[in-house]
């Protein structure tokens, strides 16, 4: 007993250097999202609810929240993102938490384990990441779902966003993966580009919708405290002037 | 408004508290920019008892609800992120600030006669400190918070015999689960707390019978004009109200600005994986505890031994405790004392900091080498706060020299035997020896080891 | 030390000043901390208007609903019981909605209502918060000759007519509140909204 906890110790002491693992190493793009861009916040939004909250929910916010960063009024909200009904089959409240229909015995039977939670997935990865797996899958026949992400390797995800991006295959080297577009989808490159920058926005808005305005309030806390600190400054000089 | 001084004054001593650690107390005049940190570490003391209250008001301490309901304190509660932030940042200031502190009084020798029992309080606020923002690390119920209580509570396991049933007691479970969490959260919220403040109380109550040290080590209540009035020190107030107002300003800009524009600090107050739920079957990718405890994991990690391990990091805080008997050296401000001390004490500053960004990195075998070299120069610190204590001959100095490289030459002949990296091994066999040589050796070819007349009242 | 050429005044408004400053950002930090302790986006969600259908409502009968955990009665007055009101004027405390906080303006009117058949009320007693029970019935053996129907708090033995008017020499002081509603469409009433937005 005492050497499997001493084993196990050592192999959590140890783990660290062992794991090579999903994200570190690999070259993440850059996002280069923009909140105050109202419009692009509105149509990520619009894309996530499309494509992604089928599995994936917000369950730690509501859809309030996205009516207030996104500019939108709450009928609007309502009509357009809140997809959840009551028990009466009304549209879930706009106070409501952000969850997704799908049962979660049938994820389970669908995708082995029900897909995780994104409300926080862009404080914890980063938008860089969010934007560079999304743009990473590719045909793997190896797999479940027959792709595969060069970000986050066997992560066992269909491709979403194939109608619109087409398929892309890995035609690097043994053990590095390269990226080439075989078939398109509905959209160019850059108009994909646009949406997946878009999706990367809002999941960012969504990690944390204060951030624009903490800044903004920061701002006044900051010159004040330079205002008090100057005063304090000069009345400590004021005083000192006894000491020689 | 005299009257009602007058009465409460008759009933409780308010006047006479007021004057003795305030209006008439004093302080040495030439306190300089490391004396701030006391009266910051209060007002972070403060900070953190006031956000804390809020917070534990919506904060539920169940394994099943603590990470929806810290979301629910960042988004739902009206102004909860600022409390949030403010008590996240508030546990990495603390530490700034009290590590500022401590060196100050390394700097200056405040722990030295008579300011013993000042130090020691110190240090065991130190330790408290440390068991406190342990078990708060642990509430937001991330998957570091998770597997952080996981790692350092196993550490018990190594102890003999009893290791593994004292794991399962502390956590009360056999995993880290809800019980571990909710015990936790008794002791962070309020057993810990009142043990901080009542050592903090008796740590000022300690300083107040004996007095400030300062820059120079020299005592100053001695010094009184012909109206007995002390000449070389001043009342706190308003003296040093004043001043640690300018202190408590220039900290809250720094404060505010990383709750307001960095509250996460680039993943060192909040840890990127945090933000993901506690999984009991998924590790993270790299497991490492929040910065201010990176030094003593880095010890932990290096020490092939389990047992020994842990016996190593849990030392290397606890030395602290013996530094009044450690170092006898009669000067205190480091300004009248040897090159060398200088030396050794700045080596001490940066081997802590390398340390501490070691026990934050993924583990290579270079990063291994170094740590351990580092972890060796950390105690061998006090080896020669020690030596320094007085002139050393040539004998002396050659013996302890030639016994401690002997010692750990040995110890990495050995490594190399089982394989090693020979180059890596020997490159960074050098780091503690030139330290060795430098603090021990090299006061015997040169003046390096002279120490300067320690002046009878305050400079400056 | 030495106090030569000690510039009072200076000294005197550098610590006004400092003070002033210093307090004003006391109260700064203390604004959130308070405000942290009003109701959450959960709580408002929780308090969010309720909407009633109420063309189910049968004359005569009391319905309940719940708005911010606290009961509602949307009760459908027949035209006797209407008819009835206007007799108890002499044993009401406030029988023209006078007390201003009790209901909203467009309720201070004899009926008490919006429609005058469909009446609004809070059912908490106003003296210490109990719930009054629906006696519509006239002048049963236990009320009395007067009783024209109304609500009956049993804690206190408060009696409220059926347009939620406290009687005279009663434990409640005011009368029933009516919360703020309106008709979103003939036949669904809105709870905690009304033409001006949100209640508070």
């Amino acid at each position: 007993m005492k050497k499997i906890l001493t084993l196990s110790l050592v192999m959590f002491l140890g783990a660290p250097g062992l794991a090579q693992s999903a994200g570190g190493g690999v070259h993440l793009e850059e996002a280069n999202i923009d909140l105050t861009d109202q419009a692009s916040l509105q149509r990520g939004a619009e894309y996530f609810f499309d494509y992604c909250i089928g599995c994936h929910s917000l369950q730690y916010d509501r859809y309030a929240t996205i009516a207030k960063g996104l500019g939108l009024s709450e009928e609007q909200v309502t009509e357009q993102f809140i997809h959840t009904r009551t028990e009466k089959g009304e549209p879930s409240a706009v106070g409501s938490l952000i969850e997704i229909a799908m049962r979660p015995e049938d994820a389970e039977q669908w995708f082995a384990q029900p897909a995780p939670d994104l409300t926080l997935t862009s404080r914890q990865r980063g938008a860089d990441w969010i934007y560079s797996m999304l743009q990473g899958f590719y045909l793997d026949e190896g797999t479940t779902f027959g792709v595969n992400n060069r970000v986050f390797p066997d992560m066992g995800m269909p491709h979403v966003l194939w109608e619109l991006q087409g398929w892309q295959e890995n035609v690097g080297e043994e053990g590095h993966v390269e990226l080439e577009l075989k078939e398109e989808g509905r959209m160019s490159p850059e108009e994909f580009d646009d949406v997946v920058r878009d999706i990367t926005a809002f999941m960012v808005y969504m990690g944390e919708p204060i951030q624009l305005e903490r800044e903004r309030i920061g701002v006044w806390v900051l010159g004040f405290l330079v205002i008090f600190t100057f005063l304090a400054y000069l009345l400590k000089k004021e005083y000192w002037r006894d000491v020689h | 408004m005299r009257a009602i001084l007058d009465w409460i004054d008759a009933r409780y001593p308010l006047t006479k508290v007021w004057n003795e650690h305030l209006a008439e107390y004093y302080t040495p005049k030439n306190m300089n920019f490391w004396y701030y940190f006391g009266s910051l570490s209060f007002l972070v003391l403060a900070i953190q008892i006031v956000s804390g209250i809020f917070l534990t008001m919506f904060y539920k301490p169940d394994a099943e609800l603590a990470f929806a309901s810290v979301e629910y304190i960042m988004r739902d509660v009206q102004w909860g992120w600022l409390i949030r932030y403010m008590h996240a940042v508030g546990a990495s200031a603390f530490f700034i600030v009290v590590y500022l502190h401590m060196y100050r009084g390394l700097l200056y020798g405040s722990y030295k006669r008579p300011r013993e029992l000042i130090w020691i309080t110190g240090v065991l606020i130190y330790l408290v400190l440390m068991t406190e923002s342990f078990a708060g690390y642990m509430l937001p119920w991330g998957q570091m918070s998770y597997w952080g209580a996981q790692v350092i509570v196993n550490l018990f396991s190594t102890f003999p015999v009893i290791g593994p049933d004292l794991v399962t007691w502390i956590r009360g479970d056999f995993l880290v689960s809800d019980a571990t969490l909710t015990r936790f959260y008794a002791l962070h919220v309020v057993a810990l707390p009142l043990v901080l403040v009542g050592l903090s109380f008796v740590h000022v109550v300690a300083l107040h019978a004996v007095g400030s040290n300062n820059p120079d080590g020299v005592e100053t209540k001695y010094f009184t004009d012909e109206n007995g009035r002390p000449l070389d020190s001043i009342p706190f107030h308003p003296y040093y109200t004043v001043k640690d107002m300018v202190g408590f300003g220039v900290f809250a800009i720094i404060f505010f600005g990383i709750v307001f524009f960095a509250p996460e600090a680039g993943g060192y107050f909040l840890e990127k994986n945090n933000f993901e739920i506690a999984d009991p079957l998924t590790t993270p990718e790299l497991i490492h505890p929040v910065w201010y405890f990176g030094a003593f994991y880095s010890m932990l990690r290096v020490i092939p031994d389990p047992l020994l391990g842990v016996l190593v990091m849990f030392a290397a805080p606890m030395v602290l405790l013996f530094l009044p008997w450690i170092d006898r050296n009669p000067i205190l401000s480091v300004r009248y004392r040897s090159p060398i001390h200088k030396f050794n004490l700045v080596t001490f500053g940066v081997v802590f900091l390398v340390l501490t960004y070691l026990g934050l990195q993924h583990i290579t075998t270079l990063n291994q080498e170094i740590a351990l070299r580092l972890t060796l120069v950390y105690y061998l610190f006090f080896f020669v706060l020690w030596f320094h204590s007085k002139p050393r001959s040539d004998a002396f100095s050659w013996g302890w020299f030639l016994a401690i490289v002997a010692a750990y030459s040995y110890y990495d002949f050995t490594r190399i035997a089982a394989d090693g990296d020979r180059v890596t091994i020997m490159t960074w066999w050098l780091v503690p020896t030139l330290y060795l040589g430098i603090c021990l050796l090299l006061p015997l070819f040169s003046q390096l080891n002279e120490e300067k007349p320690v002046p009878a009242r305050v400079t400056s | 030390m030495s106090y030569e050429d000690v510039n009072q005044n200076r000294r005197r408004f550098l610590v006004a000043a400092t003070s002033v400053v210093g307090g004003a950002g006391v109260a700064a930090v203390a604004y959130p901390y308070l405000a942290s302790l009003s109701p959450s986006a959960r709580a408002q969600a929780a308090g969010a208007p309720v909407e009633v259908d109420v063309s189910g409502i049968e004359p005569g009968q009391l319905v309940q609903v719940e708005w911010r955990g606290k009961p509602v009665w949307v009760t459908y007055r027949t035209e006797e019981m209407l008819e009835l009101l206007p007799k108890n004027r002499e044993r009401l405390v406030d029988p023209d909605s006078e007390v201003a906080s009790q209901q909203p303006d467009y309720c201070a009117n004899p009926t008490r209502s919006r429609r005058p058949e469909l009446s609004v009320l809070i059912g908490i007693c106003t003296h210490l918060g109990c719930t009054p029970s629906y006696r519509p019935e006239v002048a049963p053996e236990d009320l009395g000759e007067t009783w024209n129907g109304g609500y009956f708090c049993a804690c206190h033995g408060s009696k409220f007519d059926l347009a939620g008017r406290v009687w005279r020499n009663m434990p409640a002081p005011t009368n029933l509140v009516i919360p703020r509603h309106m008709y979103k469409s003939d036949n669904l009433l809105v709870i905690g909204e009304d033409e001006e937005g949100v209640a508070a």
